[in-house]
């Protein structure tokens, strides 16, 4: 679809050649007009073909940075923003020169255009060398206190720039009490502007807390609605760092809230959202749970009309909070069925979604609809179609008999992907309900021929094995594939080794000549380790005891439940803090996807409706802990925390959901259908690579 | 927050990098061109690469791209992506390559004003339009202190959205009703999902600072002894379906699901009274959208009955029924009846319109251009295939229908009244208008 452009660039010395004559032909055009050129006429359309050739031609302009700076104090306000774009652009890359345009941002810092003012102190702060930074403390402090709302908020966030170029100096300042002090600015804006800049800091800053009290919080959101839509996210994201000491005040917050529900901005609906579902931890009475959750339910709905990218967020956040909240999306299961045109994301997400909401009252219409999803052109989607319908099988017991029916007549189509998909799934619908459906045996082994992908391989051969002695030519079914031994896959191989010992134990007759031939084949000519040593055990297991292998090999199983969907309860929390954010996109434990990000736990108060999952960084209240100040507490704090990674790290992989989500091409969507070799249900390697390590997230 | 904002043209080449932050490396751009504009295997809107997010929207022919670094808010930057295309639409007409490519400076002026250190700052065009001009957008404001207080107050007020010093010599105000009706119908003829979008846009050209109040036939304000006993957004309270929802129509009332406003309106007032209050920008706007799931209105009933004879011919016979009064008329009434891949040759005749096969799309195109209300007009149409070696199911996408019919809401939702406040005590010309078009209409065979 997309054309592929290989480097255009011409041989290198022409290039170089043209480059030179470019930067001379615009440095003589910027140098030209005169004392005749009043306007600057000439200097504003060359600017105006350097500011145009910065991006588009690598950065060849960087030879014209005197001359810039040179244009920089020309009384003209647009020559003047375009200097300062240059400036901020090149700055990095030759320091030396950009010192001299110091002094002319200095001097507009006091300008008495407040426009002006603005401009200086924001561009002097893009500017990533120390003399800049340095020279930007002092005015910085007077402009926190310029009459002017609109020079005030620039200084705002003025100071949360300094605090990325040098966080020790700002510590060491009094501009963060100052920032501070700003929240009491009769100016919303100027207030939102400050708390932005205050939450930034915090995020990055592992020494500064940010606490807001009931008295703050309430005046907060009595200035939402004179904030843009901007200020009004930061102000809510600002309000997670309060912490309700009381049922009533958080109460009272949420429904003051609330209204902001309707904005037609997502990100304020989502940040509200956020909110709410986070004050709710602190409100006591059922009757006010369900009136909040009745009032989050329609916004999120009413993103679907939205562009698909902010369908796609309020869809994955709709999963999360669905898990928190199971009240809340009461909705009819119908908003969430699949538009025609939906991009592929939004079907995927939209189908999880369907299969979470699904109940014996509403599965006739699902699965009518999923098996019109069976029938698209997308063979990604429509392999998820198939395995929902399989998966609300298992979860829906009294409904199982109608999705079996629904997949046999999918399977009759014959479409060879469909096929596969479907044998697979019902080998998981025979392990979950054993000896119920076994009549569909028969329908299932017809189809056969037409798999050719290892895992539905290896579920037909789990069939053929585990019910041997039903089906009349089970020997013949296992011959056909022993043939090819040696040409498959380990996890056909492995099903081949267990289905030809359950025929053996089952049909001795049948199977005793299948059998030695098969061990020997896995324990002498094979590299693979796992075969080999199964190999072994079935060997030593029929020749010590043929009726304890039997008990073994053919035993009760515990049977499976629904894939798990759910997240844990740690990750759960965390990510309901976090609404609207990234990481509800991958619904993974955050720390996972984004290394840096501030960890963000429910704090402990008398309102709290129930204990923190576990308390921050704090051990376990079964360890013992050391006085004060004793090493022995770290030791244990340490492996408590790498535990934790363990467990978050496992359950990550587990989870098939996540796999699920894969929707990037390649590999990866091929890995996603490995759901489990030969019983082992837990973890697979399918993650192993980039997306475990967090490292590379194809989404 | 937003550590840059990148655009690209579809070749892949970096028309626009402003960073924000220092971790936002010029490498980045070459990062996103290969991993997602010639990576044809990438379907989602997000990539995280290490700590970097790539968010992106494509829109005409370039990419949009915000760069984050850790858990930023993703419903912001998407949000905000989508507020720079409709920016640059009101400056240049359209955001395309070539508005990219001719505005440079331009683009780059307002990435520095409505962004600070990725923070979105106002992005109400007409402030902006105060200070940052092209040759198309002029301002009559000179680069003088008190005049750039003027622009700073606005910009930081309560009222970013509206300068103070509008005048119109005829105050006028114009309400565009637009309903997207959505329906899926399953093959048996049930209806699987109809609902309504709806968006009120409103052109104001009032003088000064005018208070505005909109009344609609909402059934919460209507009829509020019943709104208490039945919260908005319950489409599953069937049990007492049949005799609230007689009520309801006799009162000729609706019910909104949920609504979504402006920054203008009063969002607390509605909150607590249903009162849609508020000052509105001047010139056009999006006042509100809704969305409305009882009671629906389907303009157009359409039955398709489409036969495989064998594997070698389709015969379709498509019927079309417009259900609204007999005194409107829809236009532009496009349906596409899908066709199997292997159609070799198509033959079809209509009582009504013109049909085309349209072989690129695999679709029969029917239109008609004017369908008069309670009129109904059939098509039928025979495909030859080929016979194929290899063969395969068709998947028998959904037929879908297109059309936009004034003065009609599929909701039923009426504009009540629209009452104009100002200190100045004009008088005000207010028009209304309906429209309602199909949004996805789809019918399954």
């Amino acid at each position: 679809m997309f054309l592929y452009i290989t480097p255009y660039a011409p041989p290198y010395g022409s290039r170089l050649q043209t480059i030179q004559g470019k930067v001379a032909e615009l440095r003589q055009e910027l140098n030209s007009g005169g004392k005749k050129d009043k306007n600057y006429s000439a200097k504003k359309i060359a600017l105006k073909k350097i500011v145009a050739n910065m991006t588009m031609s690598n950065n060849d302009m960087i030879a014209l940075f005197p001359d810039v700076i040179g244009c920089m104090n020309l009384p003209s306000l647009e020559i003047k923003k375009m200097c300062f774009l240059f400036l901020v652009n090149y700055s990095r890359m030759k320091p030396e020169i950009a010192l001299k345009a110091l002094p002319i941002l200095v001097d507009d810092m006091a300008d008495n255009n407040p426009l002006v003012r603005a401009l200086a102190v924001r561009t002097i702060s893009y500017v990533h060398v120390r003399e800049f930074v340095e020279a930007t403390f002092q005015p910085v402090k007077r402009l926190m206190q310029d009459n002017d709302p609109y020079v005030r908020k620039t200084a705002a966030f003025c100071v949360a720039k300094l605090y990325e170029h040098d966080k020790k100096m700002v510590e060491n300042s009094d501009l963060i009490d100052r920032l501070n002090r700003m929240l009491k600015d009769e100016n919303p804006t100027v207030v939102s502007s400050v708390l932005a800049s205050l939450v930034d800091i915090w995020g990055r800053s592992e020494s500064i807390s940010l606490t807001i009290d009931y008295v703050s919080a309430s005046k907060l959101v009595s200035i939402l609605p004179d904030c843009s839509e901007w200020g009004q996210t930061y102000i809510l994201e600002a309000l997670m760092s309060y912490v309700p000491q009381d049922c009533a005040e958080a109460l009272l917050l949420a429904e003051r809230i609330a209204p902001r529900l309707s904005h037609s901005n997502s990100a304020v609906v989502l940040t509200s959202c956020r909110v709410i579902l986070y004050l709710m931890n602190y409100i006591a009475g059922e009757k006010h749970i369900t009136s909040l959750c009745k009032k989050l339910s329609p916004p999120l709905v009413t993103l679907l009309s939205k562009p698909p990218e902010v369908q796609y967020l309020a869809l994955r956040n709709a999963i999360l909070i669905l898990q928190k909240r199971p009240e809340v999306l009461r909705n009819d299961i119908r908003v969430f069925f699949c538009n025609y045109n939906d991009p592929i994301y939004v079907k995927v997400t939209k189908l999880e979604l369907m299969f979470m909401l699904t109940t014996k009252e509403n599965i006739s219409v699902v699965l009518a609809e999923l098996r019109e999803y069976a029938t698209e052109i997308d063979v990604h989607f429509v392999r998820k179609a198939v395995r929902a319908i399989g998966k609300l099988a298992i979860k829906i017991e009294s409904a199982a008999k109608q999705c079996i029916e629904t997949l046999l007549e999918l399977v009759d189509a014959k479409i060879p992907y469909i096929v596969q998909e479907a044998t697979v799934v019902i080998r998981n619908i025979f392990r979950k309900y054993p000896n119920q459906y076994e009549s569909i045996i028969s329908h299932v082994i017809r189809n056969i021929d037409d798999l050719d992908e290892p895992e539905a391989k290896a579920a037909v051969i789990w069939i053929i094995g585990q019910y041997a002695d039903r089906i009349d030519n089970s020997d013949g079914l296992l011959q056909d594939y022993l043939a090819t031994f040696h040409d498959e896959t380990v996890e056909v191989q492995l099903a081949l080794l267990t289905a030809t010992v359950k025929l053996f134990i089952q049909r001795p007759t049948k199977g005793q000549q299948l059998v030695p031939q098969v061990l020997k084949w896995c324990t002498e000519e094979t590299d693979d380790p796992d075969l080999r040593d199964r190999g072994y055990m079935y060997w030593r297991l029929l020749s010590t005891d043929p009726a304890t292998a039997k008990q073994v090999v053919m035993g009760q199983k515990p049977p499976i439940t629904a894939e798990s969907e759910k997240l844990d309860p740690r990750t759960l929390e965390e990510l309901c803090l976090n609404v609207g954010t990234l990481a509800t996109v991958y619904l993974k434990p955050i720390h996972q996807v984004f290394r840096a990000a501030r960890p963000r736990r429910l704090m402990p108060s008398p309102a709290l409706q129930r204990e923190p999952v576990t308390p921050i960084n704090g051990p376990p209240p079964s360890l013992p802990t050391g006085p004060g100040g004793n090493p022995t507490i770290t030791g244990p704090n340490n492996m408590n925390e790498a535990a934790d990674a363990a467990d978050a790290y496992f359950s990550g992989i587990g989870s098939q959901q996540m796999a699920s989500m894969n929707i990037g091409g390649g590999n990866a969507s091929q890995s996603q259908y490995v759901v489990n070799q030969n019983q082992q249900s837990a973890y697979q390697p399918q993650l192993a690579g980039g997306v475990a390590t967090g490292e590379l997230l194809l989404l | 927050m937003l550590s840059g904002i990148l655009i690209f043209n579809q070749k892949g080449e970096n028309l626009i990098f402003r960073a924000f932050r220092s971790d936002c490396r010029p490498r980045l751009a070459d990062i996103f061109r290969i991993q997602v504009i010639s990576n044809p295997h990438v379907r989602s809107p997000i990539l995280t690469l290490g700590s970097t997010t790539f968010s992106h929207v494509k829109h005409e022919n370039i990419y949009l791209v915000a760069v984050t670094k850790s858990n930023a808010n993703a419903a912001l930057v998407f949000e905000f992506l989508y507020r720079l295309i409709m920016l640059g639409k009101s400056y240049f007409g359209k955001l395309d390559e070539e508005a990219v490519k001719n505005n440079f400076v331009l683009i780059y002026e307002l990435l520095d004003e409505i962004l600070d250190f990725g923070y979105p700052q106002n992005t109400e065009t007409d402030t902006l339009k105060m200070y940052i001009t092209t040759e198309g957008v002029k301002s009559a404001i000179a680069n003088n202190p008190t005049d750039s207080s003027k622009i700073t107050q606005q910009a930081t007020g309560a009222l970013s959205w509206r300068r103070s010093d509008v005048k119109y010599r005829k105050n006028e105000a114009f309400v565009d009703v637009i309903e997207d009706v959505n329906l899926l119908m399953s093959a048996t003829g049930n209806i699987l999902r109809a609902d309504v979008n709806g968006q009120i846009v409103m052109r104001a050209y009032l003088s000064g600072t005018p208070e505005c109040k909109f009344g609609l036939n909402d059934r919460l304000l209507l009829d509020p002894a019943q709104a208490s006993d039945t919260t908005p957004g319950r489409a599953t309270n069937n049990n007492a379906g049949g005799k609230s929802k007689a009520r309801r129509a006799a009162a000729g009332s609706v019910t909104l699901e949920d609504c979504q406003f402006h920054q203008c309106v009063k969002l607390g007032r509605f909150d607590t009274d249903r009162i849609i209050s508020f000052v509105p920008p001047d010139g056009e706007f999006e006042l509100m959208r809704y969305r409305a799931t009882e009671n629906v209105n389907l303009p157009f009933k359409v039955r398709p009955i489409v036969r495989e004879i064998g594997t070698t011919k389709v015969e379709y016979s498509v019927a079309i029924r417009a259900n609204y009064d007999s005194k409107l008329f829809a236009t532009n009434v496009v349906l596409r009846i899908p066709t199997p891949l292997n159609t070799a040759k198509m033959t079809e005749r209509t009582s009504q319109g013109r049909a085309k096969y349209e072989p690129e799309q695999n679709n029969i195109v029917w239109k008609i251009a004017r369908f008069s209300g309670q009129s109904e007009y059939v098509l039928n149409a025979e495909a030859i295939l080929t016979t194929m070696t290899h063969q395969k199911a068709w998947s028998r996408p959904p037929l879908s229908l297109s059309f936009s019919l004034l003065m009609f809401t599929s909701s039923g939702l009426l504009v009540r009244y629209l009452k104009v406040f100002e200190k100045s005590n004009y008088s005000s010309v207010k028009w209304v208008r309906y429209m309602t078009r199909a949004g996805s209409y789809e019918i399954r065979f």
